[in-house]
């Protein structure tokens, strides 16, 4: 029986780090995270796995520490919240241009500015849709519970070594901060230097009379150097289009309504469901678990079946735009949302079901 | 001790700064009358007070001269 | 003896370090980084650690130092190199790790980085280009441009009343716990290169002591910049570079 421990799900990330055998931790305050670095730092996996945990200056030191660390082909990683992850944003734009892998944790916070410090879902645009300059994505995991901020750390490492990608954790201050019952999985060792030269040959640690000097850049002043880099990214995207894709669903498969929402809000639309679904309304729920990949070939036949489709999210309307894309005029597709850290009830979500669908 | 030297100086990759003639105490470096396939006129061995103590070498930020020095 | 027999592997006393690449440099005619790439590349020869060394370039002319030396490289965003080498020093705790700066990158938009790096105790050793200009962009002010001194940004001259003035960030860090070994050096003549070359070296070996960070300023030149002929450059920073920026070691721990 595997140990099951009661954390938050800020701590859950900075124990998986422990557990899976993460060479270095860069990060900087910020709430409502900060319980992640805090826990490290209390656990001292120098001690015991040598992990680096290292307390930056600012975001912007934090995630161009990740970016070293990335180079020497380490698994490195950060957390932040929302004005952090704006700062990151340049940092994350060269490691996608120098194609490296890490994971960046963002535990949203309501925006824009320094807004609120309340839970949030409004950097869904900044996470999936770029955030930094230039032509490029980031893989984005969204999870929803203590369990999956403790899986999706391992996950990410996994997808971003795959890819030689950034991985963006998107949570938000609820599923930062509640506590849950979390099942730790086997330690796993970190990797040494040999182990991280077979998956990470690229690596800046040393170049050994012999082999090609490795460098680390995302510099390229000829037009079609650069043209055929984007393309080279273009493919990688695709593939990760084709394979990576991850969703759930809830009661869809004879859904004739059908909600859209990731994270938190997932969790409150699938009590939703369950109410309308007393009152006899087939209404069905999918959980994009991959918001980049988004799941838009299961949302198009979806939208092929039910009536209508809602997104439901703590933002102004954000993933309704890649929704209604995935729907493209099958379906009407609604929205409905709170901002500035209120949440909904699934009362609430069922009242503007209602609405949007003229139904008593 | 006296030492006699001499410099062979990669004049394709020259880029005639002069910075090598400014160094040199035996002021024994000029600059050619021609010049390279870059359009530079580069370092040359003018005179043969060389006694090869690299100064020219060592500031030459091209590297593009080799220095030879015999005890004599 | 002719000239010809004298030209034999075993005469000879100085070359191209076999740690520069082929590449021709695409500096100016007479540009400091030339040399200053050669004395890194020979301390990393002479102290046999091309096998564990990191080097970490900026934005800038330097931009390109990894066609250059044949190390393994990280190429900076603009001011951010000493986060990049504390990580990877950190992570690889048995390597050499350095960053190559100049002084738009690490005086102006690098100032946090740089100065926390300091501050930690980072081991690692900072290279630090000061001509005085931004190179690359095309000859405009940098912190460390001299009062009165003319650049596309400053057309009439650098006025502190409207742009402040030069920032002497080498003694800024010297003043700092984490840092070891603070030189200031040059590269006009041989007699400085040696010197220059010997701090370059001083700094490599105090970065495997885990006795903090070792800074190297190489007050340089920018010819093209500052729109004089390579050797009028190099009378030029003797004449005025020099005065508020003077050569020599400013703090040395293990002294």
């Amino acid at each position: 029986m595997a140990e099951k421990i009661l954390m938050k799900g800020n701590e859950a990330i900075a124990i998986s780090a422990i557990r899976n055998g993460v060479d270095g931790y860069f990060g900087y305050p910020i709430t409502p995270q900060s319980e992640v670095m805090e826990t490290l730092m209390k656990e001292k996996p120098w001690e015991t796995t040598g992990m680096v945990v290292l307390q930056a200056e600012s975001e912007l030191s934090s995630i161009n520490m990740v970016y070293g660390g990335a180079s020497c082909g380490k698994k490195v990683m950060t957390s932040s919240s929302s004005p952090g992850i704006s700062l990151m944003c340049e940092g994350i734009s060269y490691i996608a241009g120098a194609e490296l892998p890490c994971v960046i944790v963002d535990v949203m916070r309501g925006g824009p500015g320094l807004g609120t410090i309340q839970p949030s879902q409004s950097d869904y645009s900044q996470a999936v849709k770029g955030g930094g300059h230039g032509d490029y994505h980031c893989i984005v995991i969204a999870p929803a519970s203590a369990q999956d901020m403790y899986d999706f750390v391992d996950w990410g490492f996994e997808l971003a070594f795959k890819y030689r990608n950034p991985v963006i954790i998107l949570a938000d201050g609820i599923i930062g901060q509640l506590m849950e019952k979390v099942e730790l999985h086997p330690m796993k060792p970190r990797r040494t230097e040999e182990e991280v030269l077979r998956d990470a040959p690229w690596a800046t640690l040393g170049k050994p009379a012999g082999r090609e000097r490795n460098v680390i850049t995302s510099l390229s002043l000829d037009a079609n150097t650069q043209e055929n880099f984007n393309r080279k990214l273009k493919a990688k995207y695709d593939d990760i289009r084709e394979n990576e894709v991850k969703f759930s669903e809830y009661l869809t498969e004879d859904a004739e309504y059908l909600f859209v929402a990731f994270g938190c809000s997932s969790r409150i639309c699938e009590a939703a469901v369950d109410i309308l679904r007393e009152e006899g309304i087939k209404a069905g729920l999918i959980r994009p678990i991959t918001l980049f990949p988004f799941p838009e070939k299961e949302i198009s036949r979806l939208a092929g079946q039910v009536k209508s489709i809602m997104s439901i999210e703590l933002n102004l309307g954000q993933m309704v735009e890649d929704v209604r894309l995935a729907a493209n005029g099958q379906c009407p597709v609604g929205f409905y949302g709170r901002q500035g850290g209120n949440i909904y009830t699934p009362e609430e979500i069922v009242e503007e079901f209602r609405k949007f669908n003229n139904l008593k | 001790m006296a030492f006699k030297g001499t410099i062979v100086i990669d004049k394709q990759r020259c880029k005639g700064c002069s910075v090598c003639i400014e160094n040199c105490p035996n002021k024994c470096i000029s600059l050619s009358k021609g010049v390279n396939s870059k359009g530079y006129r580069y370092a040359e061995l003018s005179s043969d007070g060389c006694i090869g103590c690299a100064s020219c070498a060592i500031v030459c930020p091209d590297s593009v001269i080799s220095v030879y020095r015999v005890k004599i | 003896m002719e000239i010809s027999d004298m030209i034999k592997p075993e005469n000879l006393v100085y070359g191209k370090p076999a740690l520069l690449t082929d590449n021709v440099m695409h500096y100016c005619p007479g540009c400091s980084h030339g040399t200053v790439h050669k004395l890194i590349a020979e301390v990393i020869e002479d102290m046999g650690i091309q096998d564990k060394t990191i080097g970490i370039s900026p934005v800038g002319c330097s931009v390109f130092a990894y066609n250059y030396i044949d190390i393994d490289w990280q190429e900076a965003a603009h001011g951010r190199a000493p986060a990049l080498a504390t990580a990877t020093k950190r992570l690889c705790p048995d390597k050499y790790v350095f960053t190559y700066q100049g002084d738009g990158d690490l005086a102006s938009i690098g100032t946090a980085e740089i100065i926390h790096a300091c501050s930690r105790g980072e081991n690692i050793v900072v290279i630090f280009i000061n001509n005085g200009i931004y190179g690359m962009t095309g000859g405009q002010m940098a912190p460390t441009t001299l009062l009165g001194m003319k650049t596309s940004t400053t057309p009439y001259g650098r006025d502190a009343k409207l742009n402040g003035f030069p920032l002497k960030i080498t003694e800024m860090l010297a003043a700092l716990d984490g840092t070891a070994y603070i030189s200031r050096q040059s590269v006009h003549t041989a007699a400085a290169a040696r010197k220059a070359k010997n701090a370059i070296r001083k700094g490599f070996e105090y970065s495997s002591k885990g006795v903090g960070l070792s800074f190297i300023e190489i007050v340089s030149t920018c010819n093209s910049g500052w729109k004089l002929s390579p050797v009028e450059a190099n009378k030029w920073m003797v004449e005025h570079m020099f005065a508020k920026y003077p050569v020599g070691d400013i703090k040395d721990v293990l002294k």
